[in-house]
C-alpha cells in the first residue's frame, strides 16, 4: 500500500454506553502527542462538530445494532470505510445490549410497545451479523493494550510512521 | 414573521446520541422535542431475577462515562434492601471513587465538549499547539482526565465499570505506594484547575433561567452520602424520606410531559449543587475560587460549567486530604441479613440520580426503578431551548442552531443515560 502521512479514522457507536468511547479519550491521555501527527479523526462526534463519513482507513465501530437504521447506518460505514474493527463486548458479541434478546415472553410483551414504536429490531445483532469485520476489540470495555497493538497494526499496514 | 423548522441530527460533543427538532410559526416556537435517538437497553427488566449482589456490576453497564455513580447507587439500594450497613472505611472509599470520577468526567466535558465553544474551535483537537493559552489547554485537557483516572482506579480498580466496589465493601485496599503517586498527580494538576476556573469565569454567554435547584446535601459536599435532598431554598427531604420523595415526587416529574415539581420544573447537576452548598465545599476550594465562587448563586446555565469547574478543585483537594491522613486496611466484605426493598441516592456528575431495587428472599432482583439527572434536566432543557430560540428569533439559521446546541452542551446532558427513562413526547 503506498505511504500516508496520516491514518483516517472513523469512530462510530451503536446500541451500547459508550464506555469504549470514553476509554479512547482515555487513553489518548498517553498518546496524543504521537497521534496528533499520525492520526486524523475524520469522524468521531464526540469530538468533534464537522464529521465526514467518507474515505475512512479504519472505522472502529461500537455498540450493538439494535434497530434496521442502526443496520442501513452500518453497512454506509462499511462502504466508506477500508477496514472495520469492532470495538468492545457488544459490538462483539452483542451483550449486554442484547439482554431483551432473552427475555421471557411476558417481559417481550412487556416492552413490545417500544420495539414497535422505535422500530427496533426484533433481536439485537452484534457488528459482524450484519457487515463484514476486519478486527475485534472484546471486553467491556475493550483493552487498551489490544486496542494500540490494532492501532498499530493498521498505521503500519498504511505505511504511517 | 418568522415561520421555519430546524432540525439537528445527531448532536455533537455530548454523551450519547440526540437528535433536537423545532418547529416556528408566527415568531412563536410550536414545539421543541429532544428525540432521544439511543437505543433502549431495557436494564431495568434485565436484571429482574438476578442475584441483587451482583446486580451493581450490570447496572454500572447503563452508561460509560458515569459507570462509577450508577455502581455506587446500585450497591447503596441493594444494600439498603439487604440490611447492609457500610464501614466507615468502605464510606471513605466509595467518596474517593465519587471523586475520582467527577475529576475524569467534568474534565471531558469541560475541556472537550464546552471548552471549544469558548476557544471558537469546532474541536480541542484543533487547538493551534503554537498558541501558548490553546497548546497550554490542550496539554492540561489530558493531564487532569489522567489525574481522575489514576484516583478511580488506586481505589475501585479502573476508570470505567470498575471491579472493586461490591455490595457489602471493597475486594481491594490501595496500595500506599501507588497512593503517594496518585497524590503527586492530583496535586499537580491543582494548578490548571484553577487556570480553568479562569478561562469560564468571565462568561461570555449567558442565559438565565427561572427555575428550582435541587441536590442531595452533605456538610463536606461529597457525592455519595447525603443528610437531605434540598428542593428549593427551604424545603428539604430527610434521607428517611428518600424512598417517599423517589415514589411520589422524582418518578412522575421524570416520566411526565410537562409535569411539575411542586409547582416549578427543577434543575439537577453541577450548578444546583454549588448554587445551593457552596458554603460545605472543602476550605481550600473556598479559599483558592473565591472570587469565582461569589458569582453564586447563579440563574445563568452556562456557569454549570464553572460550577463543574469548581467541583473538580473540591474533588482534589478533598481526596488529598483523605489519601493522606487515612491507613486503609483489608476488611471483610459484609454479608447479607434480610431481603426487602432499598433505595439508593448519590449525586452523579450531571445530577442527583435514584435507584429502587426490591430483592427477594431467595436474593434475586425481583424490581428495579432508576431515574437519571438528564430525565429530571429534560423538561427544563425542552422550555430554555425555546426560550432561546424565540429571544434570537432574527438570527440566521445556522447561527441559531450552534447556540441551540451550545446551550444543550452546557446541560452536559447524558443520552446513554436516559435513553431508558426520558419522556417521550414525540410521534
Amino acid at each position: 500500500m503506498p505511504k500516508k502521512e496520516k491514518l483516517r479514522i472513523g469512530w462510530f457507536t451503536f446500541a451500547c454506553c459508550e464506555d469504549n468511547t470514553i476509554m479512547m479519550t482515555e487513553i489518548m491521555n498517553d498518546h496524543w502527542q504521537e497521534w496528533s501527527k499520525k492520526i486524523e479523526f475524520a469522524y468521531a462526534r464526540i469530538l468533534k462538530s464537522k464529521n465526514e463519513l467518507k474515505n475512512l482507513d479504519v472505522s472502529f465501530i461500537e455498540g450493538a445494532i439494535a434497530s434496521d437504521k442502526d443496520a442501513e447506518r452500518a453497512k454506509e460505514i462499511r462502504k466508506n470505510s477500508k477496514y472495520i474493527v469492532a470495538t468492545g463486548s457488544c459490538a462483539v458479541t452483542g451483550m449486554p445490549s442484547a439482554q431483551r434478546n432473552l427475555f421471557d415472553p411476558e417481559t417481550k410483551k412487556e416492552i413490545a410497545p417500544i420495539i414497535e414504536r422505535f422500530k427496533h429490531r426484533e433481536k439485537v445483532l452484534p457488528v459482524k451479523d450484519v457487515i463484514k469485520v476486519d478486527d475485534n476489540l472484546p471486553g467491556c470495555p475493550m483493552n487498551e493494550k489490544d486496542f494500540l497493538q490494532v492501532l498499530n497494526k493498521y498505521l503500519k499496514l498504511f505505511g504511517v510512521n | 414573521m418568522h415561520n421555519f423548522d430546524i432540525t439537528i441530527e445527531n448532536l455533537s460533543k455530548i454523551e450519547g446520541h440526540t437528535d433536537l427538532d423545532v418547529k416556528v410559526r408566527n415568531n412563536k416556537v410550536e414545539h421543541v422535542q429532544l428525540k432521544i435517538s439511543e437505543n433502549k437497553r431495557f436494564y431495568t427488566q434485565a436484571i429482574r431475577g438476578k442475584p441483587a449482589i451482583g446486580a451493581p456490576q450490570l447496572m454500572c453497564r447503563i452508561c460509560g462515562t458515569c459507570s462509577i455513580a450508577h455502581l455506587i447507587c446500585c450497591i447503596q439500594a441493594v444494600e439498603n434492601a439487604l440490611g447492609i450497613k457500610p464501614t466507615e472505611q468502605t464510606i471513605l472509599l466509595r467518596k474517593l471513587a465519587m471523586y475520582g470520577l467527577y475529576i475524569r468526567d467534568h474534565a471531558l466535558h469541560l475541556y472537550m465538549f464546552s471548552l471549544p465553544d469558548v476557544i471558537g474551535k469546532d474541536s480541542i483537537l484543533d487547538f493551534d499547539e503554537k498558541n501558548e493559552k490553546e497548546h497550554k489547554l490542550l496539554h492540561q485537557c489530558f493531564d487532569v482526565k489522567a489525574a481522575g483516572n489514576a484516583l478511580s482506579t488506586l481505589i475501585a480498580g479502573k476508570p470505567v465499570h470498575p471491579p472493586y466496589p461490591i455490595v457489602g465493601g471493597f475486594t481491594q485496599t490501595p496500595d500506599p505506594e501507588q497512593t503517594k503517586e496518585v497524590i503527586k498527580k492530583l496535586e499537580h494538576v491543582r494548578e490548571d484547575i484553577l487556570e480553568l476556573i479562569d478561562v469560564f469565569m468571565p462568561e461570555k454567554f449567558n442565559f438565565t433561567t427561572e427555575t428550582e435547584y435541587v441536590c442531595m446535601t452533605s456538610p463536606d459536599f461529597n457525592f455519595y452520602t447525603g443528610d437531605h435532598i434540598c428542593t428549593g431554598k427551604y424545603k428539604c427531604v430527610p434521607w428517611e424520606k428518600y424512598g417517599e420523595h423517589l415514589m411520589h415526587k422524582v418518578i412522575p416529574y421524570s416520566q411526565a410531559s410537562g409535569y411539575k415539581f411542586e409547582g416549578q420544573t427543577y434543575l439537577v447537576g453541577a450548578l444546583s449543587r454549588i448554587n445551593m452548598n457552596e458554603a460545605y465545599l472543602h476550605e481550600k476550594t473556598r479559599k483558592s475560587a473565591k472570587k469565582a465562587l461569589e458569582i453564586f448563586p447563579s440563574n445563568n446555565i452556562y456557569h454549570n460549567n464553572l460550577a463543574q469547574a469548581i467541583e473538580i478543585l473540591h474533588s482534589i483537594d478533598a481526596s488529598v486530604e483523605i489519601l493522606k491522613k487515612t491507613k486503609f486496611k483489608k476488611e471483610e466484605i459484609i454479608a447479607p441479613k434480610t431481603a426487602g426493598t432499598g433505595v439508593g441516592v448519590v449525586e452523579a456528575p450531571r445530577g442527583t440520580l435514584y435507584y429502587l431495587t426490591e430483592v427477594g428472599q431467595d436474593g434475586k432482583i425481583t424490581h428495579a426503578d432508576i431515574v437519571v439527572p438528564t430525565g429530571q434536566n429534560q423538561i427544563n432543557i425542552e422550555q430554555d431551548i425555546k426560550a432561546l430560540i424565540e429571544a434570537n428569533i432574527d438570527l440566521p439559521k445556522d447561527k441559531l442552531q450552534f447556540e441551540i446546541e451550545k446551550l444543550v452542551r452546557a446541560y452536559d446532558p447524558c443520552m446513554s443515560c436516559a435513553a431508558h427513562f426520558l419522556k417521550i413526547n414525540w410521534q
